[in-house]
């Protein structure tokens, strides 16, 4: 048939035979890709009387959005916290293999450490579109300095630190930049927090709650200044107490401002938290969750002692630790595999476990009008899944990086 | 006129689906000579249309040298609402089946000049050589199309507005508020579909069976506008039990005893891979 396409000449591809995750359903439903975007077929049917130049067969399979690693500290050898001397070719290898777990952006994670790493890393990672190279990079997730001590988990004590004046100040000293920075987790019950929260936020840089002694009223005041996400819920906080229910209770508050959403990470691999704890949270609250792997230097590595941040870590099986302790640091499970087991866990449906890796990240990072959606419009990040939810293929801006 | 009843909606909608099928393929149209078609929204046609694309998708049924006019559009209804007459058409029937979308004509309820769109349709009509088939439904009110009560029997493509009701009938679509469905539309007139070669119209369910009635066991009346039908050479009724509640009982005694005559129209049902060279 003659090309007959008036908006553009740019090839139409076409996907049947498959199952897409549209309006919060898995439907029989073709999609259509077009120079990179999901393209509407109604309005290139009727408005431009054009057609696909390549159908492609997906055997039935299920298409998801690519996956959203909003906290992922490094893996397969590279530390996103260590100033090495190719910050970003590590990026890249990252970036390059979790195309494998379906994850197609991520927001590389750097733990607590000194002012020179933060001054020297962070203008390194830039936010960048992703492609046959790897994922995409979001934005940096700065997780610490400004943490409590208590709940530092693995991260290094002597470079925590506590806000000065609050505000600007303490921030661009620590940190150096704030450009290309995506999200920063902190403690809100360090004194003048109050200032830091509104600032980042006031900035777009969503604000996340973690490693922290809070309460339910500094956590809901936090809040109300700005934050919007719970990193690693359950981790690295007060447990839920039913008097006094701390930063997990902001999953059932009434004290969020109306029309704003309060997400929280949750690692599902099946060893940082219960599966009975994940489906207390989960029905709570399931719109809120958001899968991370917090994944660790050594994913992807065959076990031993391997480097994170300014620490050492041990591996064993899939249980990541700080050397010498019990105390846990990190996994080193796959994006994938925790869609898998929070699904076999949880009980709930596939949809709600694809989008729980792709809707909600997006939302949280307010960029659900651009990825972790098949809506029309929307960058064409894509993965092609079995009824495992093992996946198959990888498509980023409608070219496939990678397929099994 | 043939009047063909089935047991249920479903084997109704397979009757229609077969005859169509089978005109497409007896015709062998091509490039050089489309097979045109007319067709219906609502809910009646749905079956047909399932029938159809499954038919299609067995390879048996191709829309490739097929050229479509739909009945009527809603007027000031965007194009991708989904209850637009094109979002019912795209979501219902093209996007499963091979036709090519220049191929397909459906009146632009948001031209700017309604007028000249309702001609323009016509003309494409005529440069396209007449409608083969024009497959239709009939309302409540013994409409075709949107031809309303009162509609003339000689009427073309224009702007109608719509009888209570059919508004009332539409509500369903508009989540059951009036204030929300269209009150004007435009349709093609009782004229332009009786200059069809042939017209099908399908009718299911009891609450049609008053408008059937109406329609074929008293006269040609602007009142029930389908019974302008019994003036046209060709047209075929395809019904469900349901809908020949109100006929008297000789007329729907003698139609059945016709049974074996009309299903040779459709047995035995033809493919395209029959002719393929």
């Amino acid at each position: 048939m003659p090309s007959n396409k008036s908006v553009s000449d740019a090839p139409i591809t076409q996907f049947v035979n498959c199952r897409i995750l549209k309006n919060h359903k898995l439907q029989w439903e073709d999609l259509w890709v077009r120079e990179g975007k999901i393209l509407n077929p109604e309005k290139l049917f009727f408005d431009e009387k054009g057609f696909a130049d390549h159908k492609v067969d997906c055997g039935s399979k299920i298409i998801a959005p690519g996956f959203i690693d909003v906290q992922i500290n490094g893996g397969y050898g590279i530390d996103f916290s260590q100033a090495s001397s190719d910050i970003r070719g590590g990026v890249a290898l990252v970036a390059k293999k979790i195309l494998e777990h379906g994850v197609t952006s991520f927001c590389p994670t750097l733990v607590t450490s000194p002012p020179d790493i933060y001054h020297k890393v962070i203008p390194e990672l830039r936010a960048q579109d992703g492609g046959p190279e790897g994922a995409g990079v979001l934005g940096i997730h700065l997780e610490g300095p400004f943490i409590s001590e208590e709940k530092r988990g693995a991260h290094p004590p002597k470079f925590l630190r506590t806000f000065k004046a609050g505000g600007v100040a303490d921030l661009m000293e620590t940190y150096g930049h704030l450009d290309n920075v995506a999200m920063v987790t902190l403690a809100p019950e360090l004194p003048n927090s109050a200032a830091a929260i509104r600032e980042l936020s006031g900035r777009g840089i969503t604000v996340s709650l973690g490693h922290s002694m809070a309460d339910l009223s500094q956590a809901e005041e936090a809040v109300q200044n700005g934050a919007t996400f719970i990193t690693h819920l359950f981790n690295a906080m007060l447990p839920f107490h039913h008097r006094d229910p701390g930063i997990v209770g902001l999953l059932t508050s009434d004290h969020i401002p109306p029309g704003q959403t309060v997400y929280y990470g949750m690692i599902a691999d099946g060893i940082h938290t219960h599966p009975a704890a994940l489906r207390i949270a989960h029905r709570a609250h399931p719109a809120g969750l958001v899968l991370v792997t917090d994944a660790v230097t050594a994913m992807g590595l065959p076990p031993g002692r391997h480097t994170l941040g300014q620490q050492q870590i041990d591996i064993q099986g899939l249980h990541a630790y700080v050397a010498g302790t019990t105390t846990l640091s990190g996994s080193i499970a796959t994006m994938d595999m925790c869609v898998r087991h929070f699904r076999e866990v949880s009980g709930c449906t596939v949809e709600a476990a694809l989008e729980a890796a792709s809707l909600h990240p997006a939302q949280l990072l307010g960029i659900s009008h651009r990825k972790g959606t098949l809506e029309y419009g929307t960058d064409a990040d894509f993965i092609v899944l079995d009824d495992t939810l093992t996946v198959r293929e990888t498509y980023i801006a409608g070219q496939q990086v990678w397929r099994k | 006129m043939r009047l063909v009843i089935l047991d249920d909606y479903d084997l109704a909608s397979e009757w229609a689906a077969k005859y169509i099928r089978n005109r497409i393929i007896q015709f062998k149209p091509s490039a050089d000579r489309y097979f045109t078609l007319g067709l219906p929204t609502g809910s009646t046609p749905l079956g047909c249309y399932t029938k159809l694309i499954e038919y299609h998708k067995n390879g048996d049924l191709s829309f490739k040298y097929v050229k479509t006019f739909n009945m009527d559009e809603y007027v000031g209804l965007p194009r991708d609402h989904p209850e637009s007459y094109h979002s019912y058409m795209w979501n219902n029937f093209f996007k499963h089946i091979d036709i090519e979308p220049q191929n397909t004509h459906i009146l632009d309820g948001n031209a700017s000049n309604l007028q000249a769109e309702c001609e323009a349709f016509e003309q494409k009509i005529t440069a396209a050589g007449g409608i083969e088939l024009f497959v239709g439904g009939i309302g409540p009110d013994g409409h075709i199309a949107f031809n309303e009560p009162g509609s003339s029997l000689v009427s073309r493509t224009r702007v109608k507005t719509l009888a209570k009701d059919t508004i009332v009938a539409n509500a369903r679509f508009f989540g059951n508020d009036l204030s929300r469905v269209p009150t004007m539309t435009l349709t093609v007139g009782v004229g332009t579909v009786m200059d069809a070669r042939e017209v099908m119209i399908l009718i299911t369910g009891a609450h049609k069976a008053f408008a059937l009635y109406k329609a074929i066991e008293e006269g040609v009346n602007h009142m029930w506008t389908v019974s302008a039908f019994q003036q046209h050479p060709r047209t075929i009724f395809i019904c469900d039990e349901d809908a020949t509640l109100e006929l008297r009982v000789k007329t729907v005694k003698y139609f059945k005893g016709l049974m074996h005559v009309h299903n040779q129209l459709v047995e035995p049902t033809l493919s395209v891979k029959d002719y393929m060279d």
